[in-house]
Formats: C-alpha cells, structure tokens, sequence
C-alpha cells in the first residue's frame, strides 16, 4: 500500500513541477516524471507477494509468478512517452528560434 | 461482418503508403488519400445496413475469444459516430487538395492526417479499455504536429500548450485505467461491467469516475478544462480546424465519456447532475466570450465550446428525448461547425486576412463563399427550418419535461446570443460595400467551393429528413446509451 | 579546410567506438529475434539499434553517420516497417481472423523458429522504431548545426 502512495506523491510533484516552473526544458522534464510515475504505478499493479518474474524457461516448475499483462500494457504506454517527449522537444526548439527566450511567461503573443 | 478491423487498416495503410511514395509520384497523396476517405465513407453506410440487420456486430481479432482477446464491437452508437466521422473527414480531403497548396510538404499532411483518423476510427470501433487509450494517443499526438503544421510562432505556441495539457490529460486516463484494472483485473469493456456489477462499486470507483471525468473532460473541452481550445483551433490550418472542432473533440471526448460512463461504469444520478453543471458552465462561458472577439477563427473556437455544452447539458439530463436530442446536435454541429471553419479557410485564401474589422462586403466578389456561410450560421443559431433548430428544440422541451427550468431557460437565452454574435460576423465580413483592398479577389478553387457546398445543402435538408430518414438512425445510437450496463449482455450474447 | 567543430570526439572514443558499434547492432539484433524466448521484442530491440548508429554519429559527427544511413533511407525504412506490419496483419486475413496465425507451424515452445507470427511482427516493429528514432536524433541535431552556422 505504502509504494502505491508514494507513486502518486511522485505524479504530484511531477504535477507541480508543470504548473509551477516557468522554463519550457523543466515543464518537459516534469511531464517525463508524470509518464515515470503513472507507468511504476501500473507495473506495481501486478505484483503478488513471493512472485517471481513472468519468463519460462526449459525444465522449470513454475508455482507463482507476478502479472505480465500490465508489464506488456507498460511497454507500449512508455514507446507513447518517447513520441510524446520528442515532439515537445522538436517544438521547443523551434519556439526558442521565433522567440528567442525559454521563458513561458514571454511567450505569450495568443491572447483574448 | 468481417469489416470492421479496415475502419483502421485503411487509414493506417494509406498514411504509410503516402509517407513512402508520396514525394516522388506527383498527385499521388492527394488521390490515395481521398480514394481512402471515400471507401471509408461507403463503409460505414454498410455498417448501418449491419446495425439493422444484426442489432449488434461483436469481432474477435486473431479469433480469440474475449477477455483474453481484443474485440472490436459494431453497435448503434458505433454506426452513428462512423458515418458523422468519416463523411466530414471525406469532404475536408476533398477540401484540402487546394488550400493545402499554399503549405510545404503537403504529403507530410496527408499522412499525419490519415493517421488522425485512423486513432479515431480506432476508438470508435474497439470494445477494449487499453485500446481505446493507444488509439487516443495515436490521434491526440498527430493532432498536435497538425497544429503546428504551418510552423510560424503563434501557431508554435498554441502546439506546445496543447499537447502539455494534453499529456497531462491522457495522464489522468492511463491512472484511472490502472486503478480500474486493479480493482477488476481484466481490460474488456463488457467484462468490466459484469465484474463491478457482481462485486459493487467501492470507493475507488468514485475516484476513477473523477479521473475519467477530468481526463476526457480536457478532451472534450468542458469548461474547467477548455484552455486549450480558443489557442489550438485558430492556429491550424483550416481544414485541420474543421476536423478538430467538428469531429475530433466528440469522438475523443463525448463519445468515449459517453461509453465509460454509460456502459461501464453505470451512470447514477450525481454523475449526470455534474454533467448537467458543466454543459450548462460550457454554454454560457463559450457564449459570452465570443461575443468580444474580432478573429473569425478565434470566436468560431469559443463558439464550439459553447455548442459542446449543449450537448453534454443533454446527455446529463439523461431522459430518451434528452439523449435524442444531444446526438442529434452532436452530428448538427460537426456538420455546421465544419462548414464554418471551411469557410473561414477560404475567406483566409482569398483575402490573407481573418480580422473582422478589416474585412467586409465581400458577399459580391465570394457569392459561394458568402451564401453558404449563411446557411451555416443560420443553422447552428437555431433558426426554422434549418437542422439546428430541431436539435436545439428537442433538448430544451427535454429539460423542461425533466424539470430542469432554469436550465433551458439559459439555454435558449444562449440561443439567442449565438445568434448575435453570428449575424455580427455575417454583417461584418460579407454585407454592405466592398473595401477598396477586397475589389479584386476572387472566388475559391472548385474542390473548396464544392465541398461547402455540400455541407451546406446537408445542414439545410437534416431537419427535414429528421423524421423519415434520420430517426431510425439516432434511435439506434439512442438505445444503445439507454442499456446502460445491459451493454455485457447484449455483447456476451453476440459473442456465442 | 580545417573545421574542428564537427570532427567529434577525441581518440580514444574513437577507437571504442570503431570496436564496439558492430557489437551493439548485433545484440540489438539479438534481442529482436529472440523475443519470444526472453525479454525483449521489438521496441527494445528496435531502441539498440537505433543507439549504435546514434553511437557513431555521438563519436565522429553528423557526416560519417549519414554517410551510412542518410536521412531520406531512414523515412523510407520507417514506412517499410510499418507496412510490412500491416501486411502480415492482412495476411492472417486470408486464413479467417485479422493477425491469425496460419501459414506457420506454431513449434515447440523455446525454439527459435517458433510461436508464429511473432518473430516476424517483431523485426517490422524493430525497423519501424530503430529508423523512427535515428531520424528523430537526426533533425534535432539539425538544429544544432544550423545554430553554430549563424
């Protein structure tokens, strides 16, 4: 139960981090941490006490293991963060060639 | 039967095929893509034909059987958002094979566009929770680099701001998917349903209803959550606008909200009084704001997020009527809203300019433009006979026969402003004397003009077809929200 | 035309590097094709062959890695592996069921020529991700480039 409330602790600093910074590099890094925390969330979803790890092997009689399915399910939400991640950076890079400043609070030019 | 895995084949084969050859073959993009959005468009009108003949159309992919398997699921509600999705997708293709000339790398469009609609079909069609997530994020982050697709600074700006909010927002999702699947441990929608139906709801549930509710609610653009919108919308490039406003925030947001919440989790009487607040927040936040704007595009956005709140307004009374009168205006508005922003596309092609103090008259030099234009503006304020009068009829009597009268007294006082603020754009930019600057434009590409054209003869003839053609059709849709949690059993039945 | 800027990294990140890139790409490969035996599969697999070509661009510049595998080669591996996945999906098509498996023998189970259709899925999706990020790595360091020109 304990891990459980420390992964969300983790997703609400993450949180803070994207509300309350005001540099574009530290609103993308505080975005990686959310994606970190929910997908640690998720994996320890399946854990059952004296599991071990989801993979056979030959001659092995296997008594208990922990869930893959969220393992399988973690795999494709962290390929989903990379795209993500990458894309903001892309557009970070470019917004810091038209506007010249990491700022947020500058680059304000929608406004109404 | 065994069509229903091509709603994402199609478009998922023809993105690629665009991104390989779409640069050396000249004009190859745009006929693979509009052949594309074509049979997609004859496809879901089978698909109607299915849904009356079957009731309800369950496919196992790999033949698998369902929960160890993903199933895709053909039902009224599936049908209805096929055929709004797919015929506004098809038109805007047709659209943007001349007003995407004006941009580089037109091909990059295409595919970044088909890939948009493939994720919609995609959540569309499934009956699996995690499936549905991956299909959100596949069309949520081609929507992103389709807002910045034009690469100057505001439009920079307004892509990075949406897809920080958005991320957040498919955050919440993918938490509240976990605590679900920990509660229930399996992904299947129906058997969800079955599982919390036998083991009760406990407290988590309510915590999961909130995530779903913030998390789809972004999507959505509710109005706690609608920052996003008056930013995105514009920056785009005018057909991405129309298919963003017109058909991406209610399949992202009010189908799938209307799928977990009716069908999965059950709806009780706080969740729909919570919808009752915040569509009825949407519409007057979106009302009042756009009055004061002088940006065509700009007040076209505050305006979607008013229309959004009549229809979750609708969905939250929760009657039959209700719940006929909302889907109705869903299709209403993807129809009139597109034609709109088309139309503000073309003004834009034609004139360079969308600041409505600077244009005007332009009714003699764009004729197509100006009168089509009309049709839709006069149709989404709710005027006799056109389609947005039913609709928005319909759910006021359906308030007022579920008791709630103040509600649809504001909502036909937002009636009335919408129908301000549109003639004030229709008297600004296309009546009275022509500037000097506006003496030479001419009229828009045929592709463009034909396809307003269309949209607008639809928007004019929906009210009329409402009781012999359409009722069938939303009855389907209607029904199908009206099972509830009778939904696990309709799709075990199928499944035998 | 002397430009010290773009020749890389020193000597000896050289010479690791000349030794240990082959190594990378072939326990990339690795990883993809027993990925129904172990840990691993496509996206895994797909991210270390990716790492080795960023490897070599990281030690001796942008040229030499494009050199091997230019920007356009990249998209065109990309689309090829996102297809080849749709075509083995619409192969199984034919035998009854989207993605069924029926035109390989199923195996015994920790084979390497077993398990289906897996294998096959999983060196598309290595394609797909390992040219997918080489190209993104690509442009971002385009940008870099552009700036030191100005």
């Amino acid at each position: 139960m304990s891990t459980y409330i420390l992964c969300l602790i983790l997703f609400c600093i993450g949180l803070y981090c994207v509300l309350r910074k005001r540099n574009i590099i530290k609103i993308i890094i505080g975005l990686g941490i959310i994606e970190y925390a929910i997908n640690l969330f998720f994996v320890l979803v399946g854990y059952r006490t004296h599991g071990r790890a989801p993979i056979l092997a030959k001659d092995q009689v296997i008594t208990n293991m922990v869930d893959p399915l969220p393992q399988a399910l973690v795999l494709t939400s962290i390929v989903i963060g990379l795209a993500v991640t990458a894309l903001i950076v892309a557009i970070a890079i470019r917004l810091y060639e038209k506007y010249g400043t990491f700022d947020i609070t500058k680059i304000r030019r929608l406004k109404g | 039967m065994k069509m229903l895995p091509f709603f994402v084949i199609i478009p998922l084969g023809t993105a690629f095929l665009i991104s390989l050859l779409g640069k050396k073959i000249r004009n190859f993009s745009d006929i693979l893509a509009n052949l594309g959005t074509l049979s997609l468009f004859l496809l879901s009108m089978y698909s109607i034909t299915l849904v009356n003949a079957h009731k309800i159309v369950v496919y196992k992919v790999g033949g698998w059987i369902p929960p160890i398997g993903i199933c895709m699921v053909l039902d009224g509600l599936t049908s209805f958002m096929l055929v709004t999705v797919n015929l506004v997708s098809f038109l805007v293709t047709v659209y943007s094979i001349s007003y995407m000339q004006r941009y580089t790398d037109k091909y990059r469009f295409y595919t970044l566009f088909m890939l948009m609609l493939a994720g919609m079909n995609g959540i569309i069609v499934t009956g699996d929770l995690f499936n549905l997530f991956v299909f959100l994020e596949i069309a949520a982050i081609a929507s992103y680099a389709l807002v910045a697709f034009g690469t100057e600074a505001e439009e920079l700006e307004a892509s990075f701001k949406y897809a920080v909010m958005g991320t957040v927002a498919s955050s919440f999702i993918l938490l509240a998917i976990a605590l679900l699947y920990s509660y229930t441990s399996t992904l299947n929608m129906a058997d969800i349903s079955l599982v919390l139906s036998e083991k009760g709801r406990g407290i988590i549930i309510t915590f999961v209803a909130v995530l779903f509710l913030a998390g789809f609610g972004l999507k959505a653009a509710l109005v706690p959550f609608h920052a996003w919108l008056p930013d995105a919308h514009p920056s785009a490039p005018a057909p991405i606008s129309a298919m963003l406003s017109g058909v991406f925030i209610k399949t992202l947001g009010v189908y799938a909200l209307c799928r977990v919440f009716f069908n999965i989790l059950g709806i009780s009487s706080k969740i729909s009084f919570i919808l009752v607040i915040l569509g009825v927040i949407s519409m007057i936040a979106g009302a009042f704001l756009a009055i004061a704007q002088a940006d065509i595009k700009r007040m076209f956005a505050y305006s979607s997020i008013s229309q959004i709140g009549y229809i979750i307004f609708a969905l939250g009374i929760g009657t039959p009527l209700a719940l006929l009168g909302g889907l109705f205006h869903l299709f209403n508005h993807s129809i009139f809203k597109s034609l709109l922003f088309l139309n503000s596309g073309a003004i834009e092609y034609s004139t360079e300019t969308r600041n409505l103090k600077r244009l005007g008259g332009l009714n003699s030099r764009l004729p197509v433009t100006g009168y089509t234009s009309l049709l839709g503006a006069l149709s989404i304020s709710g005027v006799p006979p056109f389609a947005g009068f039913f609709s928005k009829l319909i759910i006021i009597i359906a308030a007022v026969q579920a008791g709630y009268f103040i509600s649809a007294g504001i909502a036909i006082l937002v009636s009335i402003l919408t129908l301000a603020y549109y003639l004030k754009f229709q008297t600004y930019a296309f009546f009275g004397k022509p500037n000097e600057a506006w003496l030479k434009v001419k009229e828009v590409p045929l592709t463009m003009r034909l396809s307003m054209i269309v949209l607008a003869i639809i928007c004019v003839i929906a009210g009329i077809l409402l009781i012999p053609v359409l009722q069938p059709f939303l009855k389907n849709a209607v029904s199908v929200l009206l099972l509830g949690c009778g939904y696990k059993d309709v799709v075990f039945g199928a499944l035998k | 035309m002397e430009n010290n800027k773009e020749t890389g990294m020193t000597l000896i990140v050289k010479t690791i590097t000349r030794l240990t890139v082959g190594l990378i790409l072939l326990y990339g490969i690795y990883i993809v094709l027993h990925g129904h035996i172990s840990p691993g599969g496509g996206f895994a697999g797909g991210v270390i062959i990716a790492l080795s070509f960023i490897h070599l661009m990281l030690a001796f510049g942008r040229d030499a890695a494009l050199k091997k595998v230019s920007q356009a080669m990249a998209s065109i591996l990309e689309s090829l592996g996102a297809l080849m996945f749709l075509s083995i999906a619409l192969l199984g098509f034919l035998g009854g069921h989207f993605f069924f498996n029926f035109f390989l023998q199923k195996g015994e189970p920790f084979d390497l020529f077993s398990a289906g259709i897996i294998p096959l899925c999983n060196i598309a999706i290595s394609l797909k991700v390992g040219a997918g990020l080489f190209a993104i790595f690509v442009v971002l360091v385009l940008f870099k480039g552009l700036e030191n020109k100005e």
